[in-house]
């Protein structure tokens, strides 16, 4: 029984060659190759790998777009600012302010109490158990809203990002009591200790690494499940599955808290590593372009995500420096042609042109399959598929891979 | 509300009532368009608020160019039909490139229009400059009537209602009467047998999909008489009409005038209230609770599940 775990996390000969160069390069070629500045930076683009994973698994696998992902990576986020925002406001640092002891944005909405809710974020183990079950409970109850009334697809597209535009909303008009259009900002110190300092920045690159592989594993192991394959089943051919007797609805909520939780820690991460945290990661545009990661990366490939998020963010970084403009052509750019020529994404050009020269052989592991090679000859799927509500077809099935 | 009396609240909500009149149109206007798109060929157009803004600038552009040549109080109603026009055109080479591709995913069609959304407002950021730029009022559009001491109706507003009026009566009869609209309904409700029986289903979307932009383009037209139009104008419409669409049941254009007007109503007189983005959080919350408990839209097709 272990072992068949174990052998799934790893995903037989190529997969564990993938995580190898994965971790190799994660844990060695960037830190010894890059100044502390740029690896923070990488880091932060790890951070957002975290939610181009839990897309995959959502999008890729489950066949569900959500474009509502930074709310999770930003609830994440938000609990953890507010632990460090509260630890950096005690009262002797803040006692220039009529009322010492609460964070000084809440001081300048002339606030004189601590709000209810931020009470509790003074216990560390409370921030931790609230970044996991936050976000998780948020998507629980969406999730369950939504598919137990079998509103999928395009809705569920729809409602998540109008979701993500209630949360923006709402964090940026209330300035007074979660910081408003700028977020939480001038976090210094985790229980005393200096998160900004050089060597935090790097133990604080290692942990996140570390927890991303781990997710990786984690998702491995959720994939090579049986339940994965229900995952598989039910993106393309939902009503068999219903069929069969199983509760449909249920596997999507688990899923969707699953990818929520992950996001999540990506957010709480990224909030250490960056020393902030602020509404413009949480609405609308975020979470498209988190969607892009993992497009980009490749839909079917939790390792591809990974690439992805590094790739993009990095070209985000080197254009916008030299040339602003440029950038929203490249990036609209590589929407578009992700979508159109390369449906898997890296990953799938990799699949394509390089495994065999890599591998020497195609793969015959045990671990998650591409499924995506079973799938029918799209010339074969009845046309008239293309006008049915949108609530059944997944459009992503009906697509051609080679 | 105590510090009203009961003739200063009439007015309030008359008046709010009716600049709520005025987002109705604009966002039928531009929810029309989407909702022929979605409704017709499952197709997300995310870039539909660029093609709005297509037609802004282009009214915009044609008020520079008819001030300068002294015609200020003529160009409105041709710069109407050329906005439409452009919009249109564009629509319709976007169709051909790119969306013809992708008819099958509609996730997918998200996607990439986002991606064209995000080129398409470099381009207007790299053409027209990232200020917002307004367009000059002919002179008999501006003004205000005023029919009691306390109520103040703006001549644009009304303009702009009787536009959204006279565009969903010619859509409603394109639709409805014409014999493309004929053809389009047929290829909405069986495409395989629309094409057997002669219909040119791929004109069809192509035409469609033009039309759908082309009204987003009046809708950038009619945008520019109430408000100053900037490269982002698009995407700051484009979920609220997302939501018209969906709230009002994809497939029913009905659905579509229903909701538009109900939620700039709800927002506009809940503006008044509490702040504007309070007003706007409790709309779209109440939009969200109710699309949870009807997922379908308030008008929809009644379909077996």
């Amino acid at each position: 029984m272990i072992k068949a775990i174990f052998q799934k996390m790893l995903g037989g000969k190529s997969g564990m060659a993938g995580l190898l160069i994965l971790a190799a390069i994660i844990f060695l070629v960037l830190p010894l190759g890059l100044d502390l500045f740029r690896l923070n930076l990488v880091g932060k683009y790890l951070t957002y790998a975290f939610v181009a994973v839990s897309l995959v698994l959502l999008w890729g696998y489950g066949g569900i777009l959500s474009l509502g992902q930074g709310i999770f990576f930003g609830l994440g986020g938000y609990c953890m600012a507010m632990f460090l925002k509260l630890e950096a406001s005690d009262p002797v640092s803040t006692k220039i302010q009529t009322t010492p002891g609460i964070p000084d944005f809440m001081d300048w909405n002339q606030l004189t109490a601590l709000p209810w809710f931020w009470e509790p974020f003074h216990s560390l183990t409370f921030t931790i158990i609230a970044i996991l079950l936050v976000p998780t409970l948020f998507a629980f109850l969406i999730g369950s809203a939504m598919f137990k009334r079998r509103v999928g697809g395009v809705y569920f597209a729809i409602i998540t990002q109008v979701v993500a535009l209630i949360l923006t909303i709402l964090i940026v008009g209330q300035q007074g009591y979660i910081g408003g259009v700028n977020g939480i900002t001038d976090l210094k110190t985790l229980r005393g200790w200096d998160i900004r300092s050089d060597s935090a920045k790097y133990i604080l690159y290692f942990i996140n690494g570390t927890l991303l592989v781990g997710v990786i594993l984690l998702s491995r192991v959720i994939l090579g499940s049986k339940f994965g394959l229900l995952m598989l089943a039910m993106r393309d051919k939902e009503e068999r599955v219903r069929f069969s007797g199983y509760d449909v609805a249920n596997f999507k909520i688990f899923m969707f808290c699953l990818a929520a939780m992950i996001s999540a820690i990506g957010g709480a991460m990224f909030t250490l590593q960056v020393g902030f945290m602020s509404p413009s990661f949480v609405g609308i545009v975020p979470s498209i372009e988190m969607v892009i990661f993992a497009a980009v990366g490749g839909r079917m490939s939790l390792i591809g995500a990974v690439y992805g998020a590094l790739l993009v963010n990095y070209g985000k970084t080197a254009f916008s420096e030299s040339y602003p403009e440029l950038w929203l052509f490249l990036m609209g750019g590589l929407f578009i042609a992700v979508v159109m020529f390369f449906p898997n994404g890296l990953a799938g050009i990799y699949e394509k042109y390089g495994k065999k020269r890599v591998a020497g052989k195609e793969y015959t592991g045990s671990g998650p399959v591409m499924p995506s090679r079973t799938l029918p000859d799209p010339k074969l799927v009845p046309v008239g598929d293309a006008v049915s509500p949108p609530t059944k077809g997944m459009g992503i099935s009906k697509q051609s891979v080679h | 509300m105590g510090e009203y009396s009961a003739s200063e609240l009439w007015s309030i909500v008359v008046m709010q009532g009716f600049s709520g009149l005025s987002l109705f149109s604009v966002l039928l206007l531009m929810a029309l368009g989407l909702a022929i798109i979605f409704g017709q060929m499952g197709v997300i157009n995310m870039a539909h608020g660029e093609f709005m803004a297509i037609g802004a600038y282009t009214t915009v552009m044609l008020s520079k160019v008819a001030v300068e040549y002294g015609f200020g109080n003529l160009y409105f109603l041709p710069a109407i039909a050329v906005s439409f026009a452009m919009a249109f055109l564009t629509g319709y080479l976007v169709e051909i490139g790119l969306i013809r591709y992708l008819y099958k995913r509609p996730l997918d069609t998200l996607l990439a229009t986002w991606g064209l959304s995000l080129i398409m407002q470099q381009t207007f950021r790299s053409t027209f400059g990232a200020k917002e730029v307004s367009a000059e009022l002919p002179p008999w559009m501006m003004g205000s009537f005023k029919p009691t001491e306390t109520v103040d109706i703006p001549i644009n507003g009304v303009f702009v209602m009787g536009l959204t009026a006279f565009v969903c009566l010619g859509v409603f009869l394109f639709l409805f009467r014409a014999r493309w609209g004929l053809q389009a309904r047929a290829t909405t409700q069986n495409r395989v047998m629309a094409g057997a029986v002669g219909i040119n289903t791929k004109k069809v979307d192509r035409v469609t999909f033009a039309l759908g932009c082309g009204i987003a383009g009046l809708a950038g037209a009619a945008f520019t008489t109430i408000a100053s139009t900037g490269p982002t104008t698009g995407s700051l419409y484009i979920v609220d009409s997302f939501m018209v669409v969906v709230f009002g049941g994809a497939a029913s254009l009905m659905g579509t005038v229903v909701s538009a007007f109900g939620i700039a109503q709800a927002q506009s007189i809940l503006q008044f209230f509490i702040t504007s983005s309070m007003g706007k959080v409790a709309t779209l919350l109440v939009i969200v609770t109710i699309l949870m408990i009807r997922p379908e839209g308030l008008f929809a097709a009644k379909v077996r599940r």
